[in-house]
């Protein structure tokens, strides 16, 4: 059904660190890994060994400047996936019912035995969440890995979503945005977590955590130090104050 | 967005064809028999072609039955159960037209109104998107409602009725390029897209990717926006201008009503695809364009 729960008590989701993400794109590696071969057709290539391959990847990492009025400007790498928003319009344009968001945990899935492939919710996605697999025609997006974080066969700290687990600088955070008390609505509060295009108005549960201002080198330096010498080189700096 | 060929010829076509078929229900031109059947015969095709050429381009075809499912809440859900009740509506209207020479009024009222509301739900699947600000506009639906019914009155040997409809539709197009060039990305930025803007401008470094991909072939198409002043203008001449001139003008013939005809389809072939290759997605701001 493609109409969106009033409300959903767990909101399931990421935070994502931008002051900590080094770029690396391993959790883009290792979601297209996890995803090509669980839930769902898997995430196609095109020409992988060719001069001009290109594929269906659920969660990319672009790399921004920012650039003050004065001073450095700012490396900024940001991995984007879906944002699981709350008032999700790539759900409600769905004709075939394939898209939905999750009463439970407010997670939004594509269920790919409805999908026809048209792309309607591609275009509705402000953040370019959603990608047409084209070897198999279906709608892929980011499932929050619904198949590992529920998933009682695998060890308990597997229990979180591919990128989460993988993220070797510890960028990425995994919990219910929905619950003040959680890990992730604190780190949120205290560090002045951000939603993305806040005008489109959908409500993302995904988090931003900005980057900490750089320090400015005059600032930063330490205080160059005066001392006078003792022992040998009080001996020695008067030796050669001689020469 | 991307000027999908078959997106383009099916808003095109399935607009003119429905637009045909509400004028014909509404008894203009008041025809019955064989004539009655070519004139349906034609809206039909028209119409019917249009569904067929959208349902081509989507990726997975099999599943198409299942876009009835949604109208509670998708303007493409809508659009199929429309043009299919609608279709049938008519199909009532043609046969006592065409077999028994009987004009159901009621019958064709209701029928002229749902191929307007089917048109209307076309325009709607533009218009509800927030994240293409160009279409996100009050324009959007008068515009195919206008296209439909001017380019309809065309068909229907309506000169009068056509001239003044696709006059209208000329003066609301341009009004409507003019206020899209001015909403831009409607005060979405690669700063609000990033959430950076506190730190300064924001330009991309580096993209995520170095081949093309879907997002950016559907998403991001600049190709072809350096001429749309010019297509704007062969828009308005060949779409509205000259086809409203022959029609007030001229003597009406077949021949000016087939110039006519021809005209206002490359005319509206040209400013349907500008509708899509001068739209632009925010989400393209994610890639700096
Ligand atoms: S990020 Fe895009 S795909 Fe994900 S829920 Fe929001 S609108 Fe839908
Ligand atoms: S591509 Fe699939 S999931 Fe997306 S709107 Fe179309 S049918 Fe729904």
């Amino acid at each position: 059904m493609t109409t969106l729960p009033e409300s959903t008590e767990t909101k399931l989701g990421l935070v994502i660190d931008l002051d900590t993400c080094v770029g690396c794109h391993a959790c883009v590696v290792s979601c297209k890994e996890w995803n090509t071969s669980n839930y769902g057709a898997p995430l196609s290539d095109i020409d992988p060994y060719g001069a001009e391959p290109e594929g269906t990847f659920l969660n990319r990492v672009h790399s921004y400047e920012a650039m003050p009025e004065t001073g450095c400007s700012q490396t900024v790498h940001f991995p984007k996936s879906c944002l699981h928003c709350e008032d999700a319009p790539c759900v409600t344009v769905c004709p075939t019912g394939a898209s939905y968001k999750r009463e439970e945990d407010g997670i939004v899935l594509v269920n790919e035995a409805d999908c026809m492939g048209c792309g309607l919710c591609a275009w509705a996605c402000p953040y370019g969440a959603r990608e047409l697999d084209m070897l198999s025609g279906v709608m892929k997006k980011c499932t929050l890995c619904v198949d590992r974080i529920y998933n009682e066969n695998i060890p308990e700290e597997d229990r979180v979503p591919s990128c989460v687990r993988t993220c070797p600088a510890g960028a990425r955070h995994f919990g219910d945005l929905g619950d003040p008390e959680s890990d992730v609505s604190k780190l949120v509060a205290e560090r002045g977590g951000m939603d993305l295009m806040p005008e489109q108005g959908t409500k993302p549960v995904n988090k931003y955590l900005p980057p900490r201002l750089k320090d400015r080198p005059s600032e930063a330096a330490l205080e160059p130090r005066h001392e006078d010498p003792s022992g040998l080189f009080a001996w020695l700096d008067k030796a050669l104050e001689k020469i | 967005m991307h000027p999908a060929p078959s997106v383009i010829l099916f808003s095109t076509l399935s607009g003119l064809g429905f637009g045909l078929l509400a004028w014909l229900c509404l008894g203009l031109p008041p025809v019955t028999g064989q004539v009655a059947f070519v004139f349906f015969f034609i809206g039909y095709a028209l119409a019917v072609g249009g569904l067929l050429a959208s349902v081509l381009h989507l990726a997975n075809p099999k599943n198409a039955v299942k876009a009835f499912s949604q109208w509670r809440s998708s303007w493409l859900s809508r659009e199929g159960i429309s043009a299919i009740v609608a279709l049938l509506v008519v199909a009532v209207f043609a046969i006592g037209v065409i077999f028994f020479g009987v004009r159901l009024r009621a019958v064709g009222a209701v029928a002229a109104l749902l191929c307007l509301w089917t048109v209307f739900t076309t325009a709607m699947i533009y218009t509800q998107l927030k994240t293409v600000p160009r279409w996100n506009s009050w324009t959007t639906p008068p515009i195919f409602l206008l296209h439909a019914l001017g380019g309809g009155a065309l068909l229907a040997g309506q000169p009068r009725l056509a001239a003044i409809l696709l006059i209208v539709l000329g003066f609301l197009m341009a009004w409507a390029w003019i206020k899209g060039d001015e909403k831009g990305r409607a005060g979405s930025t690669m700063e609000s897209a990033t959430g950076l803007g506190a730190i300064g401008k924001v330009r991309q470094l580096e993209a995520p990717h170095t081949g093309e991909n879907y997002l950016l072939r559907e998403m991001a198409y600049r190709v072809g926006r350096k001429h749309a002043l010019k297509l704007r203008v062969i828009t308005l001449v060949l779409g509205y201008a000259l086809p409203a001139a022959l029609m007030l003008l001229v003597p009406v013939s077949h021949l000016t009503a087939v110039i006519a005809i021809a005209a206002h389809l490359a005319g509206v072939l040209a400013g349907r695809w500008l509708f899509f290759a001068e739209a632009e997605h925010v989400q393209a701001l994610y890639y700096g364009r």
